[in-house]
Formats: C-alpha cells, sequence, structure tokens
C-alpha cells in the first residue's frame, strides 16, 4: 500500500489525523496534512482506507500496488 | 436562466423543513418526505425560487465535493436560506461564503489553530470551564435549566479563551452572546447584542497590537494583520464568524446531546462508567442530532450529475445534513439511537467538502468534555420535561432546545 496526499487540495479538516494518527500529521505551520509514513503496514490498511473516505475533498490517495512494483 | 424562472413552484413542498414538534430527534416530518417525493425532490425556497434537494448520503458527498457549486451567497440567484449580511463589505471575513482562493486565504490562517494536537492544549480549560459551569448549575439547582447553566456558558467561555477575550470581559461577552441565542430575543436585541460583541471585539483587536497575548487574535494580529496580509475589519468579521459558529452550534449540541442521554440512561449510566465510550458516543450524537438542519446551500456555475440527476448551471441545490444522516444504505436501522454503531463516524454533520467544520476538533472536545463531566457530577441526573413539551428552535439557523428543564 502506498499512500499520496494533495496539500494544495488539502482543507485541513483533520479527520485523518483523528482517524490514523500513526500515518497522517498535520504541520505546525499551516494545519496542512503530512504524512508520516507513505508506505504504511498491511493492518493500518483499513484505517487508512478509512480515512481517505472521510477526507471532504478527497486529497489522499491509496495506490494498491504491493511495495515489489 | 429564463427557463429556471418559467418553473410553477408552487407544488414543490416549502422550505426549510419544519421537524417535528412531538419529538426534537425527529428532523424531518413525514409529510415533509411524502410531498418530496412526489415532486421529484424540489423544493420552494424562502426568498423565492426553487432548489434541488440532495438527500442521499452518497450524492451529498458528491456535491459537496463537487467544484463546479459555489458557496458564495452574495452572487446572484444563490439560494439563500437563512439571512446574511446586507452587502458583502459586511462579510469581508465571512469565508463560509466565499469560493476559491478568497476562500482559502482565510481558511489557511487559521486551519493550524484548531488543529488536534493544538485542541488538546486546550482541553485542561475547556474542562475547567465545564467544571464551573457545573459547579454553578449544582448551587442553582435542583432543578435547573441544563440550557442556561451549562449548554450555553460552556462554548460561549470557550471562545473567550481562544480568542483572549480578558477575564474582566468575559461576562459582558457571555451575556451578549447568549442574547443572539435566546429565544426570546428579536431582531433589534440579536442586532444590539451583535453590536456589542464588535465593539467589544474591535477594541481588543486594538490592544493586541501593542499587548499580543497566548491567544488566536493576537497570533493572528501579529503575523497577519501588522505585516499587512489582513485587514482588522476582516479579522473582526473573521472572529465574529468564529464567535457565532462556534458558539450557537455547540450549544445546540450539548443539549440536545444531554436530552438524548437522559432518554437513554442506559446509555448514560455507561459513560459513567467508561469514559473511553465518548468518542463514539460523540460521532453517533453528531449524526442523531445533525443541529444544521437546513442543510448547505449551493449554486450550481456549470452543468452537473449529481446522484444521476442532470442539474443545469444557474440551478440551486440544498444539500440536507440531517437526511444523508439517516441514510439507510449507509447507517443500519438509521432512526435508532445507538452510540456503539461501527458506521457513525460517516455522518456528515460538520458538513463536507472544503468548507467542512474548522472547528470540529473543537467541537468534538467540547462535547467528549462536558458529557463525561455531566455524566460523572450528576449520576441521578432527570429530565423534568418530555419530548413533545421541550421547547424547540425550529425557526433558528441551527436546531436545538429553548431549554431543558432538568432535577437531580
Amino acid at each position: 500500500m502506498h499512500i499520496t496526499v494533495d496539500r494544495d487540495l488539502c482543507c485541513g479538516s483533520g479527520n485523518c489525523v483523528e482517524t490514523v494518527p500513526d500515518v497522517f500529521d498535520q504541520d505546525s505551520r499551516d494545519g496542512m496534512v503530512l504524512l508520516r509514513i507513505s508506505q504504511p503496514p498491511e493492518h493500518l490498511r483499513e484505517a487508512v482506507e478509512r480515512a481517505a473516505q472521510l477526507c471532504p475533498v478527497g486529497a489522499i490517495e491509496i495506490s494498491h500496488r504491493n511495495s515489489t512494483d | 436562466m429564463g427557463e429556471v424562472a418559467s418553473v410553477d413552484v408552487t407544488a414543490f413542498p416549502a422550505f426549510p423543513f419544519i421537524g417535528s414538534d412531538d419529538d426534537p430527534f425527529i428532523p424531518v416530518r413525514d409529510y415533509d418526505l411524502k410531498h418530496l417525493d412526489e415532486s421529484t425532490g424540489r423544493i420552494r425556497l424562502p426568498f423565492g425560487g426553487w432548489a434541488w434537494l440532495i438527500t442521499k448520503h452518497e450524492d451529498v458527498r458528491q456535491l459537496l465535493r463537487h467544484p463546479g457549486f459555489s458557496s458564495d451567497q452574495y452572487r446572484p440567484g444563490f439560494p439563500v436560506l437563512n439571512p446574511i449580511p446586507p452587502t458583502r463589505e459586511g462579510a469581508s471575513g465571512l469565508f463560509i461564503f466565499m469560493d476559491g482562493d478568497a476562500h482559502s486565504r482565510f481558511r489557511r490562517m487559521l486551519t493550524a489553530e484548531f488543529m488536534i494536537k493544538n485542541i488538546r492544549r486546550i482541553e485542561p480549560l475547556i474542562e475547567e470551564t465545564v467544571n464551573e459551569a457545573l459547579g454553578r448549575m449544582r448551587e442553582i439547582g435542583p432543578p435547573a435549566d441544563l440550557m442556561n447553566e451549562f449548554a450555553l456558558p460552556v462554548p460561549s467561555m470557550t471562545i473567550c479563551h481562544l480568542l483572549g477575550v480578558p477575564y474582566s470581559d468575559h461576562d459582558f461577552f457571555q451575556h451578549h452572546s447568549r442574547a443572539i441565542m435566546d429565544r426570546n430575543s428579536g431582531p433589534a436585541e440579536v442586532g444590539a447584542a451583535m453590536e456589542a460583541l464588535n465593539g467589544l471585539l474591535g477594541d481588543l483587536i486594538t490592544h493586541k497590537r501593542t499587548h499580543p497575548g497566548e491567544d488566536l487574535l493576537s497570533r493572528l494580529v501579529t503575523e497577519r494583520v501588522i505585516p499587512g496580509e489582513l485587514k482588522e475589519e476582516e479579522l473582526l468579521s473573521m472572529a465574529m464568524l468564529l464567535l457565532v459558529a462556534g458558539h450557537e452550534t455547540t450549544a445546540n449540541m450539548i443539549g440536545m446531546s444531554a436530552l438524548a442521554l437522559l432518554e437513554h440512561p442506559e446509555h448514560l449510566d455507561a459513560l459513567r462508567e467508561d469514559p473511553g465510550l465518548a468518542p463514539n458516543l460523540v460521532e453517533e450524537l453528531l449524526r442523531y442530532c445533525t443541529v444544521v438542519r437546513t442543510g448547505l446551500p449551493r449554486l450550481a456555475l456549470e452543468d452537473a450529475v449529481i446522484g444521476g440527476r442532470e442539474i443545469k448551471a444557474g440551478e440551486s441545490v440544498v444539500a440536507m445534513l440531517s437526511m444523508a444522516n439517516r441514510d439507510e444504505s449507509v447507517f443500519h436501522d438509521p432512526e435508532f439511537f445507538d452510540p456503539r454503531r461501527n458506521e457513525a463516524h460517516r455522518h456528515m454533520a460538520f458538513g463536507f467538502g472544503l468548507h467542512q467544520c474548522i472547528g470540529q476538533p473543537l467541537a468534538r472536545a467540547e462535547l467528549r468534555i462536558a458529557l463525561v463531566q455531566l455524566a460523572k457530577q450528576f449520576p441521578g441526573l432527570r429530565s423534568e420535561t418530555t419530548l413533545a413539551d421541550v421547547p424547540k428552535r425550529h425557526e433558528a439557523v441551527t436546531f436545538g432546545l429553548g431549554e431543558l428543564p432538568v432535577t437531580w
């Protein structure tokens, strides 16, 4: 699982940080999304998918290729 | 636009809907639901014209994420649902009414302020505020009006702390912010209260130029106003927006949440035993109560398809959050209040899209702390009213209770 975030699209709602604080963070300067890790372990998949679903602007993209691609 | 104007709106149900008078937890009466079906989802707007009412969870998501819809209530043809300042100049910092870069310019000045990690820092202050209010309620009663003694002062004092209103002005601030909410206030009284708060915040902004503190207003004055990036009147307008948006919504949610829990005392007992239940309980309360009952109005700037329905440029839509939050394709048995439901977090009580509530981490923290302390400190709390008798604020911008008589 590989995650990308679109900081231009981000509106700083913080839903992703609320959902998976191990993966997402907010920039202290502007409140926009930051990735702690871009290839989170598989056991976080469900939570990351939930964060992407809850993102009000669709700024979180998950590509489902595995790490050997 | 000629085509739009020629539609006969008399067959469409009048909007905003008035919820059930028998039960504050029924956002839309069967009568309106039936009429809506018959008229293929169109509603008659309060100030003329009509709009599509978007009610399905997936359609509301799609609409509020769509870049082709405007939130700018000053655009001709916008489906205005609630009174707004008469001119755009009077709304210079009201970024909820803005699109694109104008909107993000303001929003981005505030996002860091409301980040979860910053809200965590003020949680002790919220807890202090909650405990003070509960202490006063205990002195006054039983019985007491939970709206007046608890639901209203907690968010008002929290905003005081956040904005950096000095202690000496807290009573003044609270008195006038309450008048805005009071169901007995007429338009003149609300206007006078707004004026008084405007004066207080204006003086405060001037004061913070030379005496900055550790608060939101000081930071915006120092980092934005003094360097010339933000005008003083824009900051004042933003501060008023934060006050109104943060006060009324949260106060109504605390009141409705308390009533929901008093109607289901087993959940109040469970919360007292295990405060760890609070986060999911708060999500379910947000879903079940959805205090923004008029929904969110938008104007189509381009032709679009939402939920399979073609919407033409120039047409109006309203995203009906309360109905999306009871969409049975997402929420199992949606009319049932179930604090343990797994999918509660999928509610859209804070809206969706780039205007989604910026203060949601603050609102969640206030609700969580308020309800946990209420459960802990008032184990014998009971409602002294019924769902039918409790006064309801149907006409208000955010739905809530006029009062909530309780005893213990």
